[in-house]
């Protein structure tokens, strides 16, 4: 074996390599590195702090409230996507063209850009001039304030990412229904099992891998949350939407207190990376039903 | 608890695909009976209708005389087995045969003695708790017909069970269906589209294809009675020979221009020469010879065409040019579309010399 027979593997993968290192490893401990650090950005000189930006992290009250929201939309968002979805799942996996014409329908969010969904529904939650305050007025309900009062303000947010969800959540849902196969739906239609059973102890079980799976996704991506926030809210009213992903955009990039803002990085590193072990510690073991 | 089973004109169509065509047929209470067929000829789609997984286009069907038209197949007291099993992925053994049971309301105590019995009787005892998915294909199999066995039903289906099976399990399995038809006395239907399977098993064998009934009866008046062209060629290993009348020399017969085909069983050929026996003479060659231990089959080409012929424990045939009998009452008629016909004598061989080579 000459020498270029033993590097040319090497030599293959190394432009990933290299593209992985700038743009992912090389950025996530320069994080790491900053957020050590005081440093506004500009000035020349950054000041050595080891610990203490963490230590002022947990002690912000801000902070607090904003690992509270994170959590709360986190939960929500995800039960509500998974359970509306399993439920549009269940009611399109079928064929026809209405039910074709449905899967296309709720798909279409997904692929329209958050920036204009933001503003789109910015535009609908309007409390005085929004459909959404007419609709509901039809119904003899009173107004609601939406994205206008802290007590509405994050479950509006949980909406819009619902909205936009469900669609690839459906879809992915309705993968897994097609692949059970279906003689087992008729040995349960024999045994007489009646269909809220045959869901309980067949469809479910079966489809519990992919409801796993998007679970984990769905919750990474429920923590990075940011353009809703950003065009709709900007973490307001009186912090109650600000999360994660925007009070690092804030700090880093308005208040310029850029080691900080590394620092509430890490702890987003670190949850998001918790829940990445556990997907696969868990993936790999237990929960197939096989 | 009788439990005939009666189709009466049951007509299927997919979309606008005819599957079934006005199909009749009378299933006894207590019989074996075995629909056999090529693939795709509808045997699945009778049964699933039977069990009432899918519905019939026209016609009426009857379990033990009372309509079960709009009955749901739950409802129909019929038990099938399915090809592939189609046990429950996320139960245990015991799970799975309990579920049609628990769904009756049948009380703990009596699941647990019917869950007992079974398990013995099928030999799945030690592999109650166990998942489906590590079981070996025959005892899976076995987990399904105890599925079906415990709900005691008037009925089993069963579409083509052994089909997975390699072929020595599928012998043994096949042994344990007739015992277990004896001892429970149900009816069983029964399907499958190997014809060797369909004889060993049945009392009745109904031949299908394309969605028509070609006959249904017993295997020996099958193998030796056939209807027509299509069942003499089913059944049977070699299928029965058949040679195009027109091309058949030396065999004269009354009516002769009713008939288009010519056939004879494999089985019933002399090869060699006996002056004592009357018979069909063919002169052929012998192409491929085929020893299967006690058998030999032979491959022979003669002017009326290529046909086989099975010997049973006698010696190779070394020479290649031969002259072969079949006696008269071994050939069968047919008319030009497939219709047996029954009833001709052929004439001695010297009269039909007359016109001959
Ligand atoms: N759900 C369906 N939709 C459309 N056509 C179907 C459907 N099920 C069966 N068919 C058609 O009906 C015909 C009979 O099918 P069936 O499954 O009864 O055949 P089979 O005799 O059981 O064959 P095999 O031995 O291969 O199992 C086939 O031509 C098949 O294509
Ligand atoms: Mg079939």
């Amino acid at each position: 074996m000459t020498l270029w027979e033993k590097l040319r593997p090497y030599g293959m993968v190394a432009p990933a390599i290299l593209v992985f290192s700038v743009f992912f490893i090389y950025p996530i401990f320069y994080m790491i590195y900053l957020s050590m650090f005081d440093w506004n950005f500009i000035s020349p000189t950054k000041n050595f702090v080891g610990l203490q930006n963490f230590v002022d992290l947990f002690k912000d009250p801000d902070f607090m409230q904003v690992l509270k929201n994170s959590l709360v939309y986190m939960l929500l968002t995800v039960s509500l996507t998974i359970g509306i979805s399993l439920l549009f799942a269940v009611w399109l996996n079928r064929t026809g063209v209405f039910y074709g014409f449905v899967q296309g329908a709720i798909f279409s969010p997904h692929i329209i850009s958050l920036v204009s969904i933001s503003l789109l529904w910015s535009w609908l939650m309007d409390p005085e001039y929004g459909l959404l305050n007419w609709a509901i007025g039809l119904f003899g309900f009173e107004k609601l304030p939406w994205l206008s009062h802290p007590s509405t303000s994050l479950i509006s947010l949980v909406i819009v990412a619902v909205w936009k969800g469900i669609g690839f959540n459906t879809l992915v849902f309705i993968a897994g229904l097609q692949s059970i196969p279906k003689d087992i739906y008729e040995a349960a239609n024999l045994d007489q099992s009646r269909p809220w059973k045959t869901f309980a102890r067949l469809t479910f079980p079966m489809l519990s891998p992919t409801v796993f799976f998007l679970v984990i996704i769905n919750m990474i991506s429920s923590f990075q949350v940011f353009e809703t926030i950003a065009i709709m809210t900007q973490g307001g009213p009186v912090n109650s939407t600000n999360t994660l992903v925007y009070y690092i955009y804030d700090y880093g990039f308005r208040f310029f207190k850029i080691g900080y803002a590394s620092a509430a990085g890490v702890v987003l590193l670190v949850i998001v990376g918790l829940l990445t072990l556990l997907y696969f510690k868990l993936l790999s073991n237990r929960i197939h039903y096989r | 608890m009788m439990a005939k089973i009666e189709l009466k004109n049951i007509g299927k169509k997919f979309k606008d695909e005819e599957v079934i065509k006005n199909l009749n047929l009378t299933i006894e209470d207590g019989s074996f009976t075995v629909l056999v067929g090529p693939s795709g000829c509808g045997k699945s789609t009778t049964l699933r209708m039977i069990a009432g997984l899918d519905k019939q286009t026209s016609g009426d069907i009857l379990i033990g005389g009372r309509s079960v038209n709009h009955i749901a197949p739950g409802l129909r007291d019929v038990a099938m087995v399915f090809q592939n099993y189609a046990l429950y992925p996320t139960m245990t053994v015991r799970e799975n045969i309990e579920f049609g049971l628990k769904n009756r309301k049948v009380p703990k105590q009596e699941r647990d003695t019917l869950i007992h019995d079974i398990s013995e009787i099928v030999g799945l005892t030690s592999y109650l708790n166990k998942k489906p998915q590590m079981l070996s294909g025959g005892q899976r199999q076995r987990v399904a017909l105890a599925r079906a066995m415990v709900k005691q039903p008037k009925v089993f289906i069963l579409d083509e069970p052994l089909s997975n099976l390699d072929a020595k399990l599928r012998n043994q399995m096949r042994t344990e269906l007739i015992q277990l038809h004896r001892r429970l006395g149900t009816t069983f239907v029964y399907v499958t589209h190997d014809q060797v399977e369909a004889m060993s098993m049945g009392d009745v064998i109904v031949v299908m294809n394309q969605g028509v009934i070609q006959q249904a009866a017993s295997p020996a008046k099958l193998y030796g009675d056939p209807e027509n062209l299509f069942t003499a060629q089913f059944i049977g290993t070699p299928a029965m020979n058949i040679l195009n009348f027109s091309e058949v020399q030396g065999l004269h017969i009354p009516a002769a221009e009713r008939i288009g085909y010519l056939g004879f069983r494999p089985e019933h050929v002399l090869m060699k020469q006996d002056l004592h026996r009357e018979g069909f003479t063919l002169d052929g060659e012998i192409v491929t010879r085929e020893s299967l231990g006690a058998e030999t089959i032979y491959q022979i080409k003669s002017k009326a065409g290529v046909f086989f012929v099975k010997t049973f424990l006698e010696p190779m045939e070394m020479n290649s040019q031969i002259k072969v009998t079949i006696p008269y009452e071994q050939l069968y008629y047919f008319a030009p579309d497939g219709q047996r016909i029954r009833g001709i004598e052929a004439r001695e061989k010297s009269l039909s010399f007359v016109g001959g080579k």
